[in-house]
């Protein structure tokens, strides 16, 4: 799966975009951001906390609970903030 | 008559808004955001999801003609470096009647502010750059429509 950072979360973790393998026993968006956080120092600064941050299942804007399925791209962000 | 543009160049609302004239409505509604000169800002920045963006501005359009009965809508949104007093978004309906414009333009730009995939980050005149965070007001603003 492709991983995606936006803005803070960006930042934080100092990529835009990095691969990832979705291990058998992550069935949702916070399982396998839990996962994703272990990966270094920065990673689990940046995404230690889920209740400040958003996320998008192939483009569609989801919550924590959402079941991955077979989805190609997971993006992380802090709320958006346009207009 | 449904537009969604996402311009790195500066945008003039009035030239958004063209495509709404002539549609044979009798009301035209519009926002234009506008960024602020807010304590010793000089410009702000606009990150987005380009292979997200335009599909969720087309539907709050898709979402704001389910609820009321538009002749057309148009959204542009600004991104990259953006100086102060320029127009960041241009957000504009047109119906037979007033009403329905004025809500439908004041859903789409509380609800953009919520669900579409920017971010903004304000430029100070010593080089500094501050993320702006999410603002609860905006999020009771947007569940007014809920």
């Amino acid at each position: 799966m492709k991983l995606v950072y936006f803005a803070t979360v960006r930042e934080a973790i100092g990529l835009s975009s990095e691969e990832c393998h979705v291990p058998q026993d992550a069935c949702t968006v916070g399982d396998l951001v839990a996962r994703i956080s272990a990966r270094s120092e920065e990673h689990a600064r940046a995404l230690h906390d889920l209740s400040r941050l958003r996320f998008a299942l192939d483009q569609e804007m989801v919550t924590g609970d959402t079941l991955l399925g077979a989805a190609q791209e997971l993006a992380i962000f802090p709320p958006v903030t346009g207009g | 008559m449904k537009i969604v543009r996402i311009s790195n160049a500066a945008i003039q609302p009035d030239q958004e808004l063209a495509a709404l004239t002539g549609l044979g409505g009798g009301a035209l509604a519009s926002f234009t955001g506008i960024v602020r000169d807010d304590g010793g800002v000089t410009a702000i920045e606009l990150e987005h999801y380009p292979s997200m963006t335009e599909a969720s501005l087309y539907r709050l359009i898709e979402a704001a003609t389910a609820r009321w009965t538009l002749l057309g809508a148009v959204i542009t949104h600004r991104v990259g470096i953006i100086p102060v007093g320029a127009p960041v978004v241009v957000v504009g309906t047109s119906s037979l009647h007033r009403a329905e414009a004025l809500e439908a333009t004041a859903f789409l730009i509380d609800r953009l502010k919520t669900e579409a995939p920017f971010w903004k980050r304000e430029h100070y005149a010593d080089g500094s750059a501050k993320w702006v965070e999410a603002k609860a007001s905006d999020e009771a603003r947007a569940e007014r429509w809920v």
